[in-house]
């Protein structure tokens, strides 16, 4: 760290403000979970905001961005509004997926964030169809796609790579290296632990960036992307870093030591950005304390919002499975009696009444209870 | 690994030139001449897969497509299912239309992620703000001694996945029809193709814009005594038995192919039993979750009081596909099966 160039103090200071936000929105949306707010699973990025953010402001507008379960920040770094990734965590219709993915399947197609994935490699094909897209289409447009140190034991990690580098495709492949899959250490699960190199099998050149330092992620990211835009050569960055927090919210964290925790909370990605900025001079500490102010205030409107934002309708349990036209105007039956869009299964065709609806209404009530 | 069986030059004559007519074609012809046509029309259609392009494809169905569109829209690929299907699904979300060949069904198992935990559930786990048009193609079927790898059906696993669209079209003309559709169609369609038919002949209109709709069963066969509702390949087996049930049993079955499984057509389905009061389901796939348990619930549920008899089922043994050829012929339908299932729906009335 401070090798590299700083940006200019407007960039360095919208780069420090949203890594703060992913942080205080990570951790209120850690604090909501445990109210019962927020449900299922909820895997927090706390550690790893200067990979996201130093990787995704490497991006154009127009690249796409393609994400894990872990993927809260990469919404809000691509300019999703945090009201909407927070009612998307509590359920609500508003949410960014309309309560239908929760915090594993985040979405904003308007900014080309092209989703969260729930499975783990899921997202490398996807990544390289976009690609495929974005290349087909004779745009210059590229995909920044990010998984695990766990996916790159998935087959999909070596049949994207191979199929993107034989057809010369527009992508960035970045394993953020947090040293756990899940439970399972860097060293337990992977015969080669450093990672950036197992692209060279496939055609594709590793690139590596201190995924603590925001400027260093930052930096490599940018001449991958040129790569990937310009040569037509796909890369496999490898960012190093570490996530502060267990792997979901159900993790007792008994395969770490608080010795390695703390060890790797010395290189806080925050603290020490902010830091440097200061001994640079382009930082007073009452700028970092205004970024922090602002940071939270933004995630109180989140929550006020996302707790105002209704539940969406039974009714809608249903909806957008299909696209239907003048071909699919169902998928149970087709019933020439019927006007209008069919969807066929009975009960949806009649209001969700009677003991659905009370037992929607019970789940509401409970939810309401528990805070 | 799957080789064609079948390598006639493609020969299509026209019994009836002009608009309105139609021309014999293999089923495999049909299905090219679909691509062929959609490409054509929509400079979004692309099709990629194992073996397509130099090599024409294991079943012929892609032949001379790579000389007439090049390699930007024919695509060989790796041997990588899950990716191919993985890269159709993501070129689908920005805008294309692909169509991936999977060499047979088999090896659609190695794509299953792709197909159900993202082709069939992205539009709906993203709020409905990207829609998937990709077509995955695939051959099924057993008769070729294939043995266990490569014999099976599998339309039921995919009917299990809402969100998806199943086709199994049973002759050229669904074929060529059904396969423009599911081009056309903004959802994801798991198009699934008979290793049995690829060389068989049938009438296909003449018409550019012959579109079969999904979720429109065909009657194959009028009849008021029994309902033999016939999947895939079974739809023309059924058809040969209804003959036999008219010549040597005085039962006069009418014969329903649904032609696609999602949506099902259940009207014309249910119309027919309420007419028969006896219905017998055939598939060639195997009987626990298949098809015809499914179809045979929907019946009862609606039609429990038009029924005369049990609905029946004709199913594929619940075994792997043995290699033997004599084992191999008795682990799936034949006419004779279907005769006696049909015959025993008019015991103890």
């Amino acid at each position: 760290m401070g090798e590299n160039q700083l940006p200019e103090a407007a960039v360095a200071r919208e780069w420090l403000s949203t890594m703060t936000l992913i942080r205080r929105f990570e951790e209120r949306a850690g604090e909501m979970y445990a109210k019962a707010k927020i449900g299922g699973f909820l895997h927090l990025a706390i550690g790893e905001e200067a990979t996201i953010v130093g990787s995704a402001r490497a991006m154009r507008d127009d690249d796409y961005l393609i994400s894990t379960y872990r993927s809260h920040g990469h919404a809000i770094v691509r300019g999703t509004n945090p009201d909407k990734v927070m009612a998307e965590l509590f359920g609500r219709v508003d949410g960014c997926s309309k309560g239908r993915g929760g915090s594993m399947h985040m979405f904003d197609l308007e900014r080309r964030f092209m989703g969260g994935y729930g499975i783990v490699g899921g997202n490398l094909p996807i990544a390289t169809g976009l690609a495929l897209g974005a290349d087909y289409q004779e745009t210059d447009d590229a995909v920044l796609c990010q998984f695990g140190d766990g996916a790159a034991n998935q087959g999909t990690f070596g049949e994207a790579l191979n199929l993107a580098a034989l057809w010369k495709l527009p992508v960035v492949f970045m394993v953020t290296n947090n040293q756990f899959g899940m439970g399972t250490a860097l060293a337990r699960h992977s015969a080669v632990t450093d990672l950036h190199k197992r692209g060279d099998g496939f055609g594709v050149p590793g690139m590596r960036c201190d995924g603590m330092d925001v400027v260093d992620t930052y930096e490599v990211t940018t001449e991958a992307l040129r790569r990937a835009r310009e040569d037509r050569q796909p890369v496999l960055v490898e960012a190093i870093t570490y996530r502060f927090r267990g792997h979901s919210m159900a993790d007792p964290e008994e395969y770490r030591t608080k010795e390695q925790v703390e060890e790797w909370r010395e290189r806080d990605p925050l603290e020490t950005f902010a830091a440097r900025l200061a001994d640079e001079g382009m930082l007073s500490e009452d700028d970092v304390k205004e970024i922090d102010e602002e940071a939270v205030s933004i995630v109180d409107e989140a929550v006020a919002f996302a707790d105002r934002s209704p539940h969406p309708e039974p009714e809608s349990l249903y909806d957008d499975i299909y696209v239907f036209g003048d071909q699919v105007r169902g998928w149970y039956t087709v019933d020439e009696r019927a006007a209008g869009v069919h969807r066929g299964e009975r009960e949806r065709d009649e209001p969700q009444d009677g003991a659905r609806r009370e037992q929607f209404q019970a789940v509401v009530d409970s939810q309401d209870a528990e805070v | 690994m799957a080789t064609t069986q079948d390598t006639e030059q493609r020969k299509a004559s026209t019994s009836n030139g002009g608009g309105g007519g139609t021309k014999t074609l293999r089923y495999r012809e049909a299905l090219n001449e679909a691509l062929r046509e959609e490409m054509h029309r929509d400079e979004s259609v692309f099709i990629m897969g194992e073996d397509i392009g130099v090599f024409n494809g294991a079943f012929k169905v892609t032949q001379g497509l790579l000389e007439e569109f090049g390699e930007k829209r024919v695509r060989d690929t790796p041997i990588s299912e899950n990716t191919i299907v993985g890269a159709g699904v993501g070129a689908a979300m920005v805008g294309l239309r692909p169509v991936v060949e999977l060499m047979t069904v088999n090896f659609s198992l190695l794509a299953m992620d792709q197909i159900v935990n993202s082709a069939a559930h992205i539009r709906y786990m993203f709020g409905g703000q990207v829609s998937v048009p990709l077509v995955v193609r695939m051959p099924q079927g057993a008769g070729h001694q294939l043995g266990p790898t490569h014999s099976h059906c599998f339309e039921a696993l995919y009917l299990h996945a809402p969100g998806l669209l199943v086709a199994v079209p049973a002759t050229p003309a669904d074929a060529k029809g059904l396969l423009k559709a599911a081009i056309r169609d903004d959802n994801p369609v798991v198009f699934i193709e008979h290793e049995y038919l690829y060389g068989q002949r049938g009438e296909v209109p003449d018409d550019e814009d012959h579109v079969v709709d999904f979720g429109r069963a065909a009657v194959r066969r009028e009849g008021e005594d029994v309902t033999i509702v016939g999947i895939s390949r079974m739809a023309l087996t059924a058809e040969k038995a209804a003959q036999e049930l008219a010549e040597e049993h005085e039962i006069e079955a009418e014969v329903i192919d649904p032609r696609t499984l999602r949506p099902l057509d259940l009207d014309t389905i249910l119309a027919s039993v309420r007419k028969t009061n006896r219905c017998v389901i055939v598939e060639e796939g195997w009987p626990h979750g298949g098809v015809g348990a499914n179809l045979a619930a929907l019946i009862q549920e609606q039609a429990f009081d038009d029924l005369d008899a049990p609905v029946g089922r004709v199913t594929g043994a619940d075994v792997p596909m043995p290699y033997s050829k004599p084992l191999e012929q008795i682990a799936f339908p034949h006419e004779p099966q279907i005769v006696q299932a049909v015959v025993s729906t008019f015991r103890d009335v």
